[in-house]
């Protein structure tokens, strides 16, 4: 069993932190994709729980053994870098085996463990091969299939798919997410590619300036972020952010935006929506949910007029960008049902998708 | 892929060679090695005229209506010389040989480890440590020889160590251990430090990571270390004129200078055949580690 537990976890390079007390709980066999702009402390956390940087103040237990003092090989974790690190004067086996080597495994278990792993990714007829002579994807494997003959408690991915290009990128993607389902084990995955978190994680911490800004499954994430930063963050292309006032209303509330727009608040969100009545808010809503205009009976669907100002095809969908009062917004419309740039577009918007932020907090109520 | 097929048939059935150099290319390959001749040329002069007036009589050095480029005849009057009248196969060389292997040991060793330290572990003062190693090694040895004649002298009363050629493996990691820790620092700080830590995490010690990754990494930086090492030492001059007198515990370079020359008498044909002799091994190892330095061993480590 392999829980991992980071309790008040600070780490100072110099006097800049770049963790600031972060708590967490993985769980076993759990998939956890930490992701955030760069410099947010994700690495550094990874790094921490490796062993291969030394904590400021706080805990890390693996399994049951708080593993502060334990030095990276004595940890059981295995790790995939970033730039891959494979042994560039041992051959593919011998980069694999190599830890088993060190634990003194007998022969035949090491044969078994490498061919085993070499099936797993593939990489059987590259076994014998120097580091140099394979293309990045293949080297990509190797790197996962050393940590993988390991059998190690804890599996820690540093961006591993950063170096590879779009396509193979998105291929190993699924090849990770084959490999956890058939090697269970727990994962801690660095990334800054949301998609690549929302794919592949079971559960995603969400960093930024060193603390933990949200933690849940991709669907929470994108449906109810906490704050500013993880709605902005999470969800490609991004939500639109638009200066409102709040308003009561025939017993409700509404939004009312620039360009004399306003949209009743749906019933369900009236009670969160309420502290925000007579301030200045932020109204957070993607671009999927204002779409070309479609016959719809849902109160929470309203219909508004906008001219269309630059269009951006996507093949399934076409981005169209319009203007609500300074705020330049994405919107998400079927390619056929798309007005020419310069003239007025109707669409349709999906209330029951806001969120209301209080840009003094930068919280979503 | 198969690499069999050499000729592609192009348009017209045309065949069109993969492998064959195109003219202009060829043109520029030769311009190359002409540009070079002058500086072979300069490099190579002065072993010719060794060579060549090794194998002449001294009746031919002297006489002065001879061409100094060319020999009449191969005489092996000075070869032979050398063998019976000084002691240059006898102690000379193999005083050289046992000092440069020696002092390359330990220089090497020493250093590779300060290197490591240096250029990886962090504490307090690592800098101003390397700095230091940098100035110990541009202090120059005209300077340090004459402190260093005391040291000698005070180990000297408790063991004989002055006029052997002890003395020279005492002193020359002086200078060689800053050179191989300066050369070596900047060579494993090129060594990406993510294939140590996955070093770590496979489950080695430090010790472990050096011996088993950085080391056979740095192979290259290494070697060139054991090859400066062995040339600096087998061509020192100073420290072993200065502490040594006795004939049988000289090295090369000054049993050459020494016995070969005798007040202002100098036994040309002797003294080149000597220093022929004693720049061979040189050029044999250079030869032979030639392959290290043009091949890098790290690629394929990273992306």
């Amino acid at each position: 069993m392999a829980e991992i537990q980071l309790r008040d976890l600070w780490k100072y390079y110099d006097e800049v932190p770049a963790v600031r007390g972060i708590n967490l709980d993985i769980e076993h066999n759990e998939f956890i994709a930490l992701v955030g702009p760069s410099g947010c402390g994700k690495t550094t956390t990874l790094r921490m729980i490796a062993g291969l940087e030394d904590i400021t103040a706080g805990d890390i237990s693996v399994g049951d053994r708080i593993v502060n003092e334990v030095a990276p090989k004595d940890r059981d974790i295995a790790m995939v870098f970033q730039n891959y690190a494979l042994y560039p004067h041992m051959s593919v086996f011998q980069n694999m085996s190599f830890g088993l080597r060190l634990r003194k495994t007998p022969k035949e278990e090491i044969d078994r463990r490498v061919n085993m792993a070499a099936d797993i990714l593939n990489i059987g007829e590259l076994l014998e091969r120097r580091p140099k002579q394979l293309s990045g994807g293949q080297r990509q494997r190797v790197a996962m299939g050393r940590a993988i003959v390991r059998d190690p408690q804890v599996f820690l991915f540093d961006e591993p798919l950063s170096n590879l290009d779009a396509k193979l990128r998105v291929q190993m993607r699924t090849e990770i997410k084959k490999i956890h389902q058939r090697v269970k084990t727990t994962v801690v995955y660095v990334t800054h590619d949301q998609v690549e978190a929302m794919t592949l994680a079971d559960r995603i911490v969400v960093m930024n300036e060193g603390v933990i800004e949200q933690v849940g499954t991709p669907e929470e994430m994108y449906d109810d972020p906490q704050t500013l930063f993880v709605a902005s963050f999470i969800g490609s292309p991004s939500m639109n952010f638009i200066p409102c006032q709040v308003e009561a209303a025939n017993g409700g509330l509404s939004i009312q935006l620039a360009d004399n727009l306003s949209f009743p608040v749906p019933a369900d969100r009236l009670d969160r929506c309420g502290p925000g009545v007579g301030r200045e808010m932020l109204f957070g809503i993607r671009p999927e949910h204002i779409t070309d205009k479609r016959p719809h009976t849902d109160p929470t669907h309203h219909n508004f007029t906008s001219d269309v100002v630059v269009l951006e095809p996507m093949g399934i969908d076409t981005m169209v960008f319009i203007n609500i009062g300074e705020t330049e917004i994405t919107t998400r419309s079927r390619p056929r049902a798309v007005s020419q740039v310069g003239q007025p577009m109707e669409f349709t918007i999906d209330m029951a998708h806001m969120h209301l932020i209080d840009p003094k907090t930068d919280v979503v109520l | 892929m198969s690499s069999s097929t050499t000729t592609l048939t192009g348009s017209g059935g045309r065949e069109v060679g993969i492998n064959k150099v195109p003219i202009w290319r060829r043109r520029k390959a030769a311009l190359n090695y002409v540009a070079l001749l002058p500086y072979v040329f300069f490099a190579l002069f002065p072993f010719y005229i060794m060579f060549i007036t090794s194998i002449k009589t001294d009746q031919e050095i002297n006489n002065l209506g001879n061409s100094p480029f060319w020999a009449t005849g191969i005489a092996t009057e000075h070869y032979v010389y050398l063998a019976t009248n000084t002691s240059f196969f006898q102690h000379w060389f193999v005083n050289t040989l046992i000092v440069t292997v020696a002092v390359t040991i330990i220089s090497v060793s020493i250093g590779t480890l300060a290197a490591y330290a240096l250029a990886r572990l962090r504490f307090r003062g690592v800098e101003l440590f390397g700095v230091a190693v940098f100035i110990t090694y541009l202090i120059p040895q005209t300077l340090l020889f004459i402190p260093l004649i005391d040291v000698i002298n005070t180990i000297d009363d408790y063991v004989p160590i002055r006029d052997t050629y002890w003395s020279l493996i005492l002193t020359y990691p002086t200078f060689l251990i800053p050179f191989v820790t300066w050369l070596l620092m900047g060579y494993f700080k090129t060594i990406p430090v993510e294939v140590e830590e996955c070093a770590y995490l496979d489950g080695c010690s430090r010790l472990g990571a050096l011996f088993r990754v950085v080391l056979p990494m740095a192979v290259p930086g290494i070697m060139c270390a054991i090859l400066f090492s062995i040339t600096l030492s087998w061509n020192e001059l100073l420290y072993s004129l200065v502490f040594i007198q006795d004939e049988a515990a000289k090295t090369i370079s000054v049993g050459v200078i020494t016995e070969l020359i005798r007040g202002d008498i100098y036994y040309w044909g002797s003294l080149m055949a000597a220093c022929f002799i004693g720049a061979l091994p040189i050029i044999m190892i250079y030869g032979f580690f030639m392959d290290y330095f043009t091949s890098g061993l790290t690629a394929g480590a990273i992306k």
